[in-house]
């Protein structure tokens, strides 16, 4: 232990893992009180990239995050090279990670046990958002945070706060308190609506129509397959993920709204995820130079910011969000959990293609934490197979079931991480415990179980959104603002 | 680091070695092997190729080329001077005489010099104990080298090479 930390700085007090950090209480646990060893330093380059940041200094070789990154997600970015006090996980060929292959996933950095790999920490920026006069600052809520911010104030995981964070979210400042769980609602019109074209075209006969449409919400999902299957790009959903949706909604229809110009307005939002913080900087999600969404904060940061400004999460009432863009359905909110998007969609797109009303709101058999799931759902006549994946790596069993002509589904929804947004790699670090993830599925559920209406298309902000602003879904407008396209990133390409 | 464009032939060569492994992930080592016995290298242009005809990611042939020192990522020079550091040689004083390598020619173990002419590296016990400390340059061998006979070593094969 002493020789690890004679080559580990000693910055803890200021480290982003301070109090997370398993080698420091593994430290503590070990009584280390002075250290005898006196040896090399290692000097390595900090890598910074939009999401990720990698000090290798702070690297004490467990290689987990390799495990995770070549073994769970099969993304194969970081591997150990050169030997003995050389040795480091880096990229290939000791590239940064933005030029490599890496999904911004995070998985890495949630199970980094030191600071070596840390999120990008924008609270800085939200902070000189806030504080200047000139700016309307909107924040959105991602459904995945609601379910684990709790956890840094001492509740037991599982526990919902939705209304505490709102209120601690207005105490900071924020003009508008919205939901990404509208956006998502929203994405269900479009995806839903996508889902129904292909399918109707594919039962009709036509034979050059893509299926399975796969969902394309999560952006390290979409950065894998522009990387690892750039001949499947054309299959994804077109829709945008709810952040960016979000993003888009609020600088153009809300922004008119209220009056005031795109730029004046700066989106902040909080998420589960590092990716992201990627996603939101890709060049598709600018207009005129001015970004859709301004700045990510992670659930692990927003948990910072509500401290460093001594707000006592338990002590405040539980409030409600904001309308126009703060109201949404039960649907909204699973988007957080592996099956919870395909969930949300079969409860649209069901009732849009019989026209009938669904007797049976949740479905249990989409629901579960295994890795690869299936099921077949009847749309009043035709089965429609449904293919759940989270993780890469379970993702992968599926393309490549899809390239080689074999997959026998018609939808298939994809999540990075284990478990879903729950498990993002922006979450508050469980350490390893994958029964916290169950408790943070279970809180979900129950938010759905809360709201009176549980079916996207029924949000009466979406459909007036539609009326004032969109037209229908998968309009010209509704295009503009809510898809996007893809990019072939293989060798480098991009 | 050292970059090239791959050549035809190289491709060519790369593709057939692998396929000779039958572009099996295990066979990383071996195709590695031959390919640098072939090129004398393995620039990062031929560790990307590979990894292609393997389907395994770039970080792990790079992790694989890092980790042995029998691999090497820059070219060789003509004339490779490889000095034991085996336990006898070590003992005897086969570090000064690295040094004294390093020195005169002034470049790292594992380096070239800018002419291409010399190549550095230290190599464990060729068996030739009794000789020791030992230094190896191409096929042949010197034995109890001293530092003071380096710099007649190295002018040896300048003067090959100014012939």
């Amino acid at each position: 232990m002493e020789l690890i930390l004679s080559d580990h700085p000693a910055e803890c007090l200021t480290c982003a893992k301070s109090g997370d950090c398993e080698l420091q209480h593994m430290a503590h646990r070990l009584g280390i009180r002075e250290i005898h060893c006196h040896g090399e330093q290692s000097t390595y380059k900090m890598d910074n990239s939009p999401s990720i940041i990698r000090d290798p200094n702070k690297c004490i070789m467990c290689r987990r995050c390799e495990m995770m990154c070549n073994e769970v997600q099969t993304v194969g970015v970081l591997s150990a090279v050169q030997r003995g006090f050389h040795s480091v996980v880096a990229p290939a060929f000791q590239n940064n990670l933005m030029h490599s292959e890496c999904t911004f996933c995070g998985q890495c950095l949630a199970v980094c046990p030191t600071g070596a790999l840390t999120e990008v920490d924008e609270t800085a920026a939200v902070i000189r958002a806030l504080a200047d006069s000139e700016k309307t600052v909107v924040v959105q809520t991602a459904p995945a945070v609601r379910a684990a911010l709790g956890e840094e104030f001492g509740y037991a995981p599982g526990s919902l706060v939705t209304g505490e964070m709102v209120a601690a979210l207005r105490r900071l400042g924020f003009n508008y308190v919205f939901d990404t769980d509208f956006a998502a609602d929203l994405t269900i019109m479009e995806e839903g609506t996508e889902l129904l074209r292909r399918l109707n075209a594919y039962l009709k006969g036509d034979t050059s129509v893509k299926l399975p449409i796969l969902t394309s919400c999560c952006p390290a999902w979409v950065k894998f397959f522009e990387h690892q299957f750039p001949e499947l790009i054309d299959i994804p959903s077109t829709a945008r993920s709810p952040q960016q949706m979000f993003g888009s909604i609020a600088k153009s229809y809300f922004a008119e709204k209220l009056g005031i110009d795109r730029k004046n307005m700066v989106v902040v939002s909080i998420m589960p995820c590092v990716a992201k913080k990627y996603e939101r900087g890709r060049d598709e999600f600018f207009v005129d130079g001015n970004p859709d969404v301004d700045i990510v904060l992670t659930t692990r940061e927003l948990s910072r910011l509500i401290k460093l400004c001594n707000i006592d999460l338990q002590s405040l009432p539980g409030e409600e969000f904001d309308a126009p863009l703060g109201e949404s359905t039960g649907a909204g909110v699973l988007f957080g959990t592996t099956g919870g998007i395909i969930e949300a969609a079969v409860r649209t797109a069901y009732e849009i293609q019989t026209g009938k009303t669904l007797e049976r709101i949740k479905f249990s058999e989409l629901r579960g934490m295994e890795g690869l799931r299936e099921a077949v759902i009847n749309f009043d006549g035709v089965d429609v197979r449904i293919g759940i994946a989270h993780g890469l790596g379970n993702a992968r069993k599926l393309l490549n079931e899809i390239e080689s002509g074999k997959s026998h589904y018609h939808a298939i929804e994809i999540m990075s991480c284990p478990g879903g947004c729950i498990g993002g790699g922006g979450q508050p670090y469980h350490h390893g415990h994958s029964e916290i993830l169950l408790q943070r599925q279970q809180a979900l559920y129950r938010e759905d179980e809360l709201k009176t209406i549980r079916k996207s298309h029924e949000n009466p902000y979406i459909i007036q959104l539609y009326n004032e602003f969109l037209g229908k879904p998968m309009s010209e407008k509704a295009h503009k603002l809510l898809h996007t396209v893809y990019f072939d990133r293989k060798n480098g390409k991009k | 680091m050292a970059t090239i464009q791959l050549t035809e032939p190289a491709e060519v060569l790369i593709k057939s070695v692998c396929k000779r492994f039958r572009n099996d992930a295990h066979e990383l080592i071996n195709v590695l092997h031959e390919l640098q016995h072939e090129l004398g290298y393995l620039p990062l242009e031929v560790q990307s190729a590979v990894a292609k005809e393997l389907r395994i990611p770039a970080s792990k042939v790079y992790g694989v080329v890092t980790f042995y020192s029998f691999f090497s990522m820059l070219p060789k020079g003509k004339y490779q001077i490889s000095v034991c550091l085996g336990t006898a040689c070590y003992v005897r004083g086969g570090e000064l005489v690295l040094e004294e390598f390093k020195r005169r020619l002034n470049i790292k173990v594992g380096e070239t010099t800018n002419d291409g002419i010399f190549s550095l590296s230290c190599i464990r016990c060729v068996g030739a104990c009794g000789l020791s400390p030992v230094v190896t340059i191409g096929e042949k061998v010197y034995g109890r080298v001293t530092p003071q006979q380096v710099r007649r070593i190295i002018d040896e094969y300048m003067m090959l090479e100014e012939d």
